[in-house]
């Protein structure tokens, strides 16, 4: 497939909102838990969800220009949320801002500081506002991201992509990414939870790390279903295409094939590897061990362009049946 | 219920292109234009075609065949394009089976080009949306048409009668009749996307004859070979 910078950047974007989302509410549940000091409401939790809202906001652009044209993000997108039902798409449709309106809401609660207890659970566990708005934006977010991985997951013929793999690789790079975000705004806004999130950041990538592995082990041994003989309905194991139709290409030319070279693959694969995975981890165990307040930005920064080039692999790495077709120019 | 479909024969098809053309001409004026071509007369042409003619070589030299392989929207009856549409543009007719999309809904995010196996859907250039066979559906409906020209452009086109254009629900019909007895098949059956459309393989007339069945042993006109001996009893020595 062709990788469209679109979809990397929309899939990179708000897989890092949601994971540090996830961690915002992770850290507050702690702290309710007395396992952490409490933090800040705005300074933290307020100011945490803007920024999870601005990822959010960054993967939203970044979808627009997924359109056939931006206006019909106006005109026409409106009808993406009615065919639920059926299409992964619509679903994410929905999940999006749904998921959205639920971090601006924690953020808005822990910004005016509503956060008194409604009620008390047993005498020992005081629930407020933002722990319901908390824990019902946890679980948008896992269905988030299972409707953005089953996108791809579902398409039965993209044998790459459909594999549970494909979902919990999303699952663990939103928080391997969102865990180590937040780690860096910790650090930054000088809150010593620096070593909190680092270690459940590393945790995530490490789990990251094995799901990917697992699914670039399957893809390379995969056994592609479709061939040329099944292509053509010719029974015959030597067919070989004289003629496409065309020489100047087509949309099939275009869309389904990323037209780099193998090596080039490969590159973007160490890369990645190297980037999302050992980068971090080394940049997070540093910045244990230093205290300092950069170490866990570059950790964030490193793991994202891995991200990029992880997301654009993975759209590379599929190869989608239609290509048989789309052989040889003539 | 109506399967509308066409039925390609390879064993005619000779690779001549005017389906393809017959295809463009008829749908870029018709309910699904424009088809725009950019840079039509430059280095590098492209645009949006439904219909295209492939061709393969099949086996090895020399013992090779060339099939010419006419390629367009095999309306599924399971269309794996449908259901994964985000707005409902696209559809698959309840009346005739024909899967369109509705222009004015698709938001051209190409998620529908992707669920086909068959890369059968094209994103137009000039109005960003998907765009795909339509069966000539403005075409085959319009009854100010006499019958003989409610059919495809592509099949009127066609010099050698390789494409049918039928019901392949209805047992009776030419497509339908075409498929059962001369082995129709479908694309890509791995899929269980259940393709309309169907293809009629190339065929060859052989008569099987052995060599014994070609010179008779004991040929009494034969000159190069003396007559087998009599040895033993004949039948003329048995006496009733």
């Amino acid at each position: 497939m062709h990788p469209a910078f679109s979809v990397i950047f929309l899939t990179t974007l708000i897989g890092a909102g949601q994971g540090m989302f996830m961690a915002l509410v992770t850290g507050q549940v702690y702290s309710m838990a007395n396992l952490l000091e409490a933090q800040d409401n705005v300074r933290f939790y307020a100011m945490g969800s803007l920024m999870a809202l601005v990822l959010l906001g960054g993967g939203l652009v970044a979808a627009v220009f997924h359109l056939g044209k931006p206006s019909y993000f106006f005109t026409r997108a409106w009808r993406g949320v009615t065919q639920w039902r059926t299409s992964w798409l619509s679903r994410e449709l929905i999940a999006l801002p749904a998921f959205m309106l639920a971090v601006f809401l924690y953020g808005l609660v822990h910004y005016l500081g509503w956060t008194g207890p409604l009620f008390v659970i047993k005498g020992v566990i005081p629930v407020d506002a933002s722990l319901i708005i908390g824990t019902l934006g946890v679980i948008m977010a896992v269905v988030l991201y299972v409707c953005t991985a089953m996108i791809y997951a579902s398409l039965r013929f993209l044998q790459e992509w459909h594999s549970p793999l494909t979902v919990a690789n999303f699952i663990f790079f939103g928080l391997a990414s969102g865990f180590t975000l937040t780690a860096a705004f910790s650090a930054w806004s000088g809150v010593g939870l620096v070593g909190f999130y680092g270690t459940w950041a590393v945790v995530f990538t490490i789990v990251a790390a094995i799901t990917r592995g697992f699914s670039m082990l399957r893809n390379s041994r995969i056994k592609h279903k479709s061939d040329m003989r099944s292509a053509l309905g010719i029974r015959h194991p030597k067919i070989t295409q004289c003629s496409m139709g065309f020489m100047g290409g087509s949309f099939n030319t275009r869309e389904y094939f990323h037209g780099k070279s193998p090596a080039t693959l490969e590159a973007v694969r160490l890369f990645f590897l190297i980037c999302v995975f050992a980068l971090p981890v080394a940049l997070l165990a540093a910045s244990n061990a230093m205290q300092s307040e950069y170490l866990p930005i570059l950790a964030f920064v490193v793991q994202y362009l891995g991200l990029l080039a992880e997301r654009w692999y993975f759209f590379a790495e599929a190869k989608h049946p239609q290509n048989l077709y789309y052989q040889t120019v003539g | 219920m109506t399967q509308l479909a066409l039925v390609i024969d390879l064993n005619v098809c000779v690779g001549c292109h005017a389906c393809v053309t017959s295809c463009k001409e008829w749908n870029t004026s018709g309910w699904a234009g424009p088809m725009v071509d950019q840079r039509p007369y430059d280095a590098d042409p492209t645009g949006t075609f439904f219909n295209r003619v492939q061709t393969f070589e099949v086996g090895e030299y020399p013992n090779t065949e060339t099939v010419h392989f006419p390629k367009s929207c095999l309306h599924c009856e399971e269309p794996p394009c449908v259901p994964v549409c985000p707005t409902g543009a696209s559809y698959k007719r309840e009346d005739n089976g024909v899967v369109l999309v509705d222009y004015d809904k698709c938001i051209g995010c190409k998620y529908c080009s992707w669920a086909c196996p068959y890369g059968v859907r094209e994103l137009d250039e000039m109005q960003k949306v998907m765009k795909k066979c339509t069966l000539c559906i403005d075409r085959i409906t319009d009854q100010t048409k006499p019958e003989s020209e409610r059919k495809p452009a592509c099949v009127l086109a066609c010099p050698t009668s390789a494409r049918l254009f039928g019901d392949v629900h209805d047992p009776d019909s030419e497509a339908s009749v075409a498929i059962r007895e001369r082995g129709g098949y479908q694309l890509m059956p791995e899929w269980g996307t259940n393709p309309a459309n169907h293809y009629l393989p190339r065929r060859k007339t052989r008569i099987q004859i052995f060599e014994d069945e070609l010179e008779r042993a004991d040929n009494p006109l034969d000159k190069e070979h003396p007559l087998p001996a009599a040895s033993g009893d004949t039948l003329d020595d048995v006496s009733f």
